[in-house]
């Protein structure tokens, strides 16, 4: 992120990524806005692949006890915002008019 | 090892298309399962991939790390009941959170350009804020504290100086400046401390009812910060960019929308403590009039069409099921039944869709506000399960604390039915006129039991 090719590349990154997060919701009924917040809670979590790294690369001692609790964190965004999501929308499926599918467990 | 890095930049392309792709199919009830398990796999593809950047160390922490905190994860969102789901999204989201201002910190210990430490800083406070936020929201939902506004004199000023003192101390790790020799080791510390103390501050006042706001903006509020950090390493993570700022932008708009639901800027909700003080001068005419559930139940059973109106009261007596029950036995009498849900109906966006959901109440029977107002004329029974202020009318009457929220007009209706555990007022602090209306009973007891005997009563007519 130095020269400024990078951060005008940087800008339309961002500017694109905000506009598709905006058309994303903005077509999602009221119905799934439970599922949709924590399906995007769960999409976040790939705070955990910065973690990895940021411990990865940790050298001295306190360095590697803030990356530890980084990815002890991330890993629990991820797990658990997936399993919730999925817990929601495993609902939504069964009381839909689809025949009922077999609890994938 | 083989030299694998090369995956890294292709895996994350695929794994930020399947996001999207995923997210998209979520805008469909139908499609809407395997969107999160196509975003789960490229999730999993990303997290492997990121094994192979070049000169990682501390594989076993790392191992260790992912093993107790996904293996934490998995256990409670596996554990808790679909009526905890709230308080599970906001610890899950706060996690999130904390991570981000994990990684700002090691990113501002180690050599840091003055862009790289400003996102790296704004990363983290806002992280750190989530962080803190998300965890008191979770203790008020899970019930550790107080769920009603906690306020004390000077809040407002308090809460500002903390925010000050916290940007301030991000400057000076930013700039380094001379007068303070130990720099960075003092200041960072302060700062997240600060940061963490301005988050535990800003959500306290925040009163239980306000909480679809709170965790969808604490839910941007992460998103944005994992983007800011994604800028933080020597390489920019775009991955964590991408899907950083497509949650931001996401949660932003949900946020709005949650605030306009209410007709009150997301401010006022911040800030307002709203519900801390109730309304006292306002004289209501007419009484509450009490009903029995047998008279209730020979209502609904010779009625055309039923509208039921959920609360967070439904929520908290677990009536779910037995309101299903309910809606069975009077369509199988030939009773239309359909659900109104007001968008901020209980503590989490679309928190009453998920319990009925769960309860297997089939989602084309559930109405938005919008979709069923113009109905509530041509409905015989109202039954209001456990709601008040989305139900109330003194939202009509100028100078109410209510006053311009959309509400449910379940007033227009025949009759109205509200089942509710005592004669207290709702989360607002405001009495509501709906209760004193002519058309109006009241059916008090727990929502569960009240249900359960409406459904006793029906089967034996």
């Amino acid at each position: 992120m130095i020269d400024s090719a990078a951060f005008w590349t940087a800008i339309y990154i961002v500017m694109l990524a905000a506009f598709t997060g905006y058309v994303i919701i903005s077509r999602v009924p009221t119905l799934l806005h439970t599922p949709l917040m924590s399906g995007s809670n769960f999409i976040h979590g790939i705070v955990l692949v910065g973690a990895m790294v940021a411990l990865g690369l940790a050298t001295t001692p306190l360095e590697q006890a803030i990356g530890f609790i980084a990815v002890v964190l991330g890993a629990a965004n991820v797990t658990g915002g997936y399993v919730v999501t999925e817990r929601i929308l495993q609902m939504f499926d069964r009381s839909g008019k689809k025949p009922q599918k077999e609890a994938r467990k | 090892m083989i030299d694998l890095s090369w995956l890294i930049d292709p895996i994350y392309i695929v794994t930020i298309f399947f996001f999207i792709i995923g997210m998209h199919r979520m805008s469909h009830p139908l499609t809407a399962r395997s969107g999160i398990v196509w975003a789960g796999a490229a999730m999993l593809l990303a997290t492997i991939v990121t094994f192979f950047t070049p000169n990682l160390t501390n594989f076993a922490l790392m191992a260790i790390a992912i093993v107790i905190g996904g293996g934490f994860g998995y256990f409670a969102a596996k554990r808790v009941p679909m009526t905890g789901m709230p308080q599970m999204v906001a610890l899950f989201n706060g996690m999130g959170g904390g991570a981000a201002a994990a990684i700002s910190a090691i990113a501002l210990l180690g050599p840091a350009t003055t862009a790289e430490g400003s996102l790296a800083v704004i990363g983290g406070l806002i992280g750190a804020v989530s962080f803190s936020g998300s965890i008191i929201a979770f203790m008020k939902l899970q019930g550790w504290l107080r769920p009603r506004p906690i306020t004390f004199p000077g809040q407002q000023i308090a809460n500002m100086a903390v925010l000050v003192l916290a940007v301030f101390s991000g400057i000076c790790i930013i700039l380094q400046p001379a007068w303070v020799p130990a720099g960075v080791a003092v200041f960072l510390p302060l700062f997240f401390v600060l940061a963490l103390g301005f988050g535990l501050l800003m959500t306290l006042p925040i009163g239980g009812a306000d909480m679809p706001v709170v965790i969808s903006m604490y839910n941007a509020f992460t998103g944005l910060a994992v983007a800011l950090d994604g800028f933080s390493f020597a390489t920019p993570n775009y991955a964590m960019v991408v899907a950083g700022i497509i949650v931001g932008a996401a949660g932003s708009l949900l946020t709005i929308n949650m605030a306009k639901a209410m007709n009150r800027s997301i401010a006022n909700v911040f800030f307002g403590a709203f519900g801390a003080t109730e309304e006292s001068d306002v004289q209501i005419q007419g009484s509450m009039k009490p009903i029995e559930a047998d008279d209730v139940a020979v209502m609904l059973a010779y009625a055309d069409k039923v509208i039921i109106a959920p609360g967070y009261g439904m929520a908290v007596a677990q009536a779910q099921q037995k309101v299903k029950e309910l809606m069975d036995l009077l369509e199988s009498r030939g009773v239309q039944v359909k659900f109104g849900i007001h968008p901020v109906a209980g503590r989490m966006p679309g928190h009453m869709n998920v319990l009925l959901a769960e309860a297997g109440v089939s989602y084309d029977h559930l109405f938005d506000r919008d979709e069923i107002n113009p109905e509530f004329e041509s409905t015989d029974v109202v039954l209001v399960i456990g709601a008040n202020d989305t139900v109330n009318p003194a939202s009509h009457r100028e100078g109410s604390p209510l006053y311009g929220m959309p509400i449910l007009d379940v007033e227009h209706a025949k009759n109205v039915i509200v089942l509710k555990r005592g004669q207290g007022r709702g989360f607002a602090g405001i009495e509501n006129d709906l209760f004193y209306r002519d058309n109006t009973r009241m059916l008090y007891g727990d929502a569960q039991e009240t249900v359960g005997k409406l459904v006793q009563a029906l089967k034996k007519l």
